[in-house]
């Protein structure tokens, strides 16, 4: 192996470890910036030792070791802030007090905890979920700022500016690190969820740029849900959300068409869905299901699974689809979801019954200038043989829209109204 | 990236055959690394392999198709068990990789093959 190699590979092993070691060093300094810059110091002690005497056994814990003695080193030489400090001292003493195992065993016992601890600090509501999203990427994922910038489109100095920032109003706040436990851990839940399903849906929906979709961001949020259905593997909307993303994340190879614009669900070539993804999501859903899942998650899992077991559009189960809309309404109601329970039940039980619903929302001021309801609209007349009245659903759909392609696709509807 | 992570056979893994206690502390270990794996995202999927006694193979040549059935010969080149993992980098795979637990009593590998 080259230097370089070597090299390559120390940082691969320490990749794989920062995390759990921030987390880990974060419960005893309290300070998310001081436990990065910490784990980064043991990443360059284990670059010039390494090289010399291996990697070793236990590389997690050596880390780990490392970092604490620099920060027994940081306290003595008074470097580190404000008050507490004897008592940090103290606490990382008595670390070392004990036989070097029982140091490692008691660590492995706390180590997903520790990080399922730092998952719920950095998606605290206290931050926006901007900061919550960019500052779970950096201290979780591990990426950059500057890789964080780029999927989110925007410069490295904002995404350093909001992770700092971040990092200030956890520090403000005196948060704990800890996992919640009980009613607090349900209250926080949705806060961590939404911010990696955000991050998901950056990927997936792409909201801007040339690309409309940024499959990296979807791999990202799809590892940090993993990661989560693995230290929490009781909460049935972590499985909800893991499979919900996993089986969109399905669709991605038949996404996007030869031209390079999206392809409507119906119009996608089967065939292109990964299977394995599939699987895998279709089993998180059945472990949500298991754990008694009916959150807005595990049931928009369901409905995604509704046309992942569809070998064809002409095979998706309609009925299946508007009843999980009934219930996703309860749960989750929303504007937008009760668009997309009319289109369901115009699917399942004929055009008519999607206007129903249609008008019953057509007042909504959430969907005052929102393209998708006369482009539904259009197509429940259109099917309903109303042609005139159709047509004037699409060419307001079309003035709506901001989508170059969509304009085109709804004015041709217009057209072929006659 | 995707990669098939193949555990390869030895003369052991094929007749099928190790010592019982020696199976039960690697089956914990490697229990602890599949959740290891699991909590970092990377697992996709694992499994073990029977012996190539239990399998077959249908050689290919034009339009003839003849079903050869197992043990095979070429052991090193057998597979005794897989995982499919989800890694940023070949680097970070052989990092997982080297801290598996030894999956053979003896001496034996483990391949690193990335999907397309």
């Amino acid at each position: 192996m080259t230097a370089g190699e070597t090299h390559q590979a120390i940082e691969a092993v320490f990749r794989i470890e920062r995390a759990r070691l921030i987390a880990g060093l974060v419960r005893v300094v309290r300070d998310v910036d001081l436990a990065e810059e910490l784990a980064q110091d043991a990443l360059v002690i284990a670059l010039s030792e390494w090289p010399r005497t291996g990697v070793p056994a236990n590389p997690g814990a050596w880390l780990m070791t490392a970092a604490k003695r620099r920060a027994i080193d940081a306290i003595r030489r008074g470097k580190m802030r404000e008050r507490k400090h004897e008592e940090i001292a103290r606490e990382l003493d008595d670390a070392f007090d004990g036989a070097a195992e029982a140091v490692e065993a008691a660590m492995d016992d706390d180590v997903g905890d520790e990080l399922l601890g730092l998952i719920f600090t950095a998606c605290h509501p206290i931050l926006s979920a901007d900061a919550r999203a960019a500052l779970t990427l950096r201290v979780v994922g591990g990426l950059t700022t500057g890789e964080i910038a780029r999927a989110f489109l925007s410069s490295e100095a904002t995404i350093a500016q909001r992770i700092v920032r971040a990092k200030k109003t956890i520090a403000k706040a005196e948060l704990s690190y800890e996992t919640p436990r009980g009613a607090e851990r349900a209250e926080r839940l949705p806060s961590v969820l939404e911010v990696i399903y955000l991050i998901f849906n950056e990927g997936y929906a792409a909201t801007a740029g040339d690309d409309p979709v940024r499959p990296s961001l979807c791999f990202e949020a799809q590892r940090l849900g993993r990661m989560l259905a693995g230290l929490a593997p009781e909460d049935a909307e972590v499985f909800g959300l893991l499979a919900l993303m996993e089986i969109q994340a399905s669709r991605l190879p038949a996404r996007i068409g030869p031209d390079g614009a999206l392809v409507p669900l119906p119009e996608q070539d089967r065939a292109r869905w990964d299977p394995l993804l599939i699987r895998r999501g279709l089993e998180a859903l059945a472990r949500a299901q298991a754990l008694g899942g009916d959150g807005p998650y595990a049931l928009q899992a369901a409905l995604a699974a509704c046309h992942a077991r569809a070998r064809s559009p002409a095979d998706t189960n309609w009925p299946g689809i508007a009843a999980l809309y009934d219930r996703l309404r309860a749960v989750a109601p929303s504007p937008v979801v009760d668009l997309n329970r009319a289109i369901a039940h115009s699917m399942a039980f004929g055009p008519e019954a999607g206007l129903r619903l249609a008008d019953e929302i057509a007042d909504a001021d959430a969907l005052r200038n929102y393209a998708p309801l006369p482009a539904a609209r259009g197509d429940f007349l259109f099917r309903a043989g109303r042609l005139a009245e159709a047509r004037r659903q699409f060419e307001a759909a079309a003035r709506l829209t901001h989508n170059v392609r969509e304009r085109a696709f709804l004015l041709a509807r217009a057209e072929a109204c006659g | 990236m995707r990669v098939m992570v193949l555990v390869k056979a030895t003369d052991d893994s094929e007749k099928g055959a190790s010592d019982p206690t020696w199976m039960a502390q690697m089956m914990a270990a490697m229990g602890r690394f599949n959740d290891e794996l699991r909590n970092a995202g990377v697992l996709l999927m694992a499994d073990g392999l029977t012996p190539s006694s239990q399998g077959k193979r249908i050689a290919f040549d034009g339009a003839s198709r003849t079903v050869i059935d197992g043990p095979f010969a070429e052991t090193r080149e057998l597979v005794a068990g897989f995982w499919l993992w989800d890694v940023k980098d070949m680097d970070e795979a052989v990092a997982w990789v080297r801290r598996c637990p030894n999956p053979m009593p003896g001496p034996s590998e483990i391949e690193i093959r990335p999907l397309n």
